[in-house]
């Protein structure tokens, strides 16, 4: 691996953040079903249709969760191949590979005799990569019908304390800010790289980048502790409560819960 | 090492939660307590420096590269109570936003990566790195030790709650409903890459990025050092003496070791298979035992493994020398440098660890 492609991976990375960043609020800003609810209703319908996911011991009621997942999804206009780009194919490819082997060597029945498959082996498998296809969807579908502000604001009816929402908010702007960082960092050293650098070079040079960043990010930290206290921050945490239900935000909340204690009803838990 | 949805079940995931809330909750408390409303700005910013660090790909030796947590540099620099919740937060953003890791899975990802992997961290760093200079290649090492082990504990915690699912969690026909794999493959698998590939990047982050703070800003390094001696010329000076005054007692213990011969008998379960042969040594060690009685012959395992190594100066007597007491000094000036070299190899290693990373 030359140093050059290690810079680079790693630029990749920053960029591939970046880039569902946006998409996912492009997708947000789009006049689909989803995107006209209340956010805290989307939170609650999906993270119950997540748990049902999870809990039920059904794999049609997996199906069905997926399949009704999707179904918002293209109401939503929230295009199928960026669902199967960003959650479909990864999870396929990354719990597949740990499912397979389950396919040999989950005791039981025997189905396919060369190569041993038993049924129970095809049924874990297919419970893992259903589950964790299926929640993956939901939380997809969320985050990309939802704008993340309002989003972490949706926190807020989780009765996660106001203190955390305020972190998780500047946080997310950090991150942006420290990505950009990272990668003048990583594109200034590319820049000047004539030649392949040994494998000590490389490492020496990421944790540099990793030091040079944590002394910006605790010298940043205490500039905006500054700016707070300049502008009033005495350490009480108030957000703004903009948020306001709607009959059509009751109605889908309703229909989100009443949709989820069926599937979890008929699933036979 | 980012649990996804589906893999655990939901008790599972609810005892995890209910597993991490207390820490939280402490951590919270104890950092209110100690920088007040610096809390916001200071967890928000740590939290994304976590997030970015996480995307770094790290060249590892063998040409590849891999990621890493960046537990060990959130616990050396932060303290691990900073540490766990700020890359707790790091992991809510990864699994609200970017589908890193389940969102039921939460609890357990916060309590193997954020809570466990910050607590043995800081724990490993602290104990390897002593009372050592901030700018000793020692908490080089210490880091790197910290980073590597820690990492390693996450996966097993991980593992062990992959493995239970199939004992717990099955539908009749005895097919597992979530993790498959019992706790003999689950646990070889996960630490197979981690004891490779994600420890190794674990070290390389935590070991490098406290040598470039050690020449850059070792200030930062304070906080998880409160016993280290910041000035480098007091460290010398103080170090100085401190080894001095470890030189003359180790001498003084050196010309006491014939005190040893004062000793009558044999130290009680050192005893050598001949002894068992004869009489007065069997009554002895008859004695020493509270009048238990001694085998007719030594055991057959004594007897069959003491011939395995002589010792080049068995007794503490070379057989070279006539005097019992000149012996017991040489064997401790022997004994003490073989010693010394072997510290001195070890801080070489440490040292050129530090210097390659």
């Amino acid at each position: 691996m030359s140093s050059r492609s290690f810079l680079e991976r790693s630029l990749a990375s920053f960029v591939a953040i970046i880039e569902q960043a946006i998409v996912a609020e492009e997708f947000a800003r789009r006049d689909g079903f989803l995107q006209k609810l209340d956010p805290r209703v989307k939170l609650g319908g999906f993270l119950a249709l997540i748990f049902v996911s999870v809990a039920t011991h059904n794999l049609a009621i997996v199906a069905a969760t997926f399949f009704l997942a999707t179904a918002l999804a293209f109401f939503s206009e929230i295009s199928l191949s960026a669902l199967a780009l960003r959650a479909w194919l990864p999870v396929a490819l990354f719990t597949g590979v740990i499912a397979m082997p389950a396919l040999f060597l989950t005791p039981g029945p025997a189905l396919i005799r060369a190569p041993m498959i038993t049924a129970n082996g095809l049924r874990a498998a297919t419970f893992l990569i259903g589950r964790a296809e299926t929640a993956a969807t939901c939380a997809l579908i969320l985050v990309l019908s939802t704008k993340w502000p309002h989003l972490l604001h949706a926190l807020r009816a989780l009765r996660l304390p106001r203190a955390v929402i305020v972190v998780l908010g500047m946080t997310q702007r950090y991150i942006f800010f420290l990505l950009r960082a990272a990668q003048d960092l990583f594109a200034a050293r590319r820049s000047r790289i004539i030649a392949p650098l040994d494998g000590r070079t490389r490492r020496h040079l990421a944790a540099a980048n990793a030091g040079v960043l944590i002394s910006r990010s605790l010298d940043l930290s205490g500039e905006v502790y500054a700016a707070m206290q300049a502008r009033g921050f005495r350490g009480e945490i108030h957000t703004l409560e903009a948020l306001r239900m709607r009959p059509n935000d009751w109605l889908a909340l309703t229909l989100f819960l009443a949709v989820a204690v069926t599937l979890f009803w008929v699933g036979g838990h | 090492m980012h649990i996804p949805d589906g893999y655990l079940s939901p008790s599972t995931c609810a005892v995890m939660y209910g597993g991490a809330l207390p820490f939280w909750t402490f951590a919270a408390r104890r950092l209110r307590q100690s920088v007040g409303s610096r809390l916001v700005p200071l967890l928000s910013v740590f939290a994304a420096f976590s997030f970015v660090v996480m995307m770094f790909n790290l060249p590892l030796p063998g040409g590849t590269t891999g990621h890493a947590v960046g537990m060990g540099i959130g616990a050396i620099v932060l303290g691990p109570w900073a540490a766990m919740l700020a890359i707790s937060i790091a992991l809510l953003i990864q699994a609200l936003f970017f589908g890193d890791g389940g969102i039921t899975a939460y609890g357990a990802n916060c309590f193997n990566m954020a809570i466990v992997g910050s607590l043995v961290s800081y724990g490993i760093y602290r104990a390897f790195a002593g009372h050592s200079p901030l700018t000793a290649p020692r908490r080089v090492f210490a880091a790197g030790c910290a980073g590597y082990v820690a990492i390693n504990v996450s996966a097993l915690l991980a593992a062990i709650e992959f493995g239970i699912q199939p004992l717990l969690f099955h539908d009749a026909a005895g097919a597992p409903l979530y993790a498959p794999y019992p706790l003999r493959i689950a646990i070889p698998a996960m630490l197979v890459g981690h004891l490779t590939f994600a420890g190794i990047a674990e070290l390389i982050i935590s070991a490098g990025v406290v040598a470039w703070l050690q020449r850059a800003e070792p200030a930062l390094l304070a906080r998880s050092a409160p016993n280290a001696v910041v000035t480098l010329g007091k460290a010398t000076a103080s170090g100085r003496e401190s080894l001095r005054r470890l030189w003359v007692a180790l001498a003084a213990l050196m010309i006491l070791t014939p005190l040893g011969l004062l000793a009558a008998g044999t130290a009680w379960g050192e005893w050598s298979a001949k002894q068992f042969q004869d009489p007065a040594n069997r009554r002895a060690i008859a004695a020493a035992s509270f009048q238990t009685e001694v085998p007719s012959r030594a055991p057959a395992g004594l007897e069959k493994l003491s011939t395995l190594w002589t010792a080049p100066f068995p007794a503490y007597a070379p057989p070279f020398l006539k005097s019992a007491s000149l012996g017991y000094i040489l064997s401790a000036v022997l004994g003490t440098g073989l010693i010394i070299a072997a510290c001195l190899g070890f801080g070489w290693g440490a040292r050129l660890l530090a210097a390659r990373f």
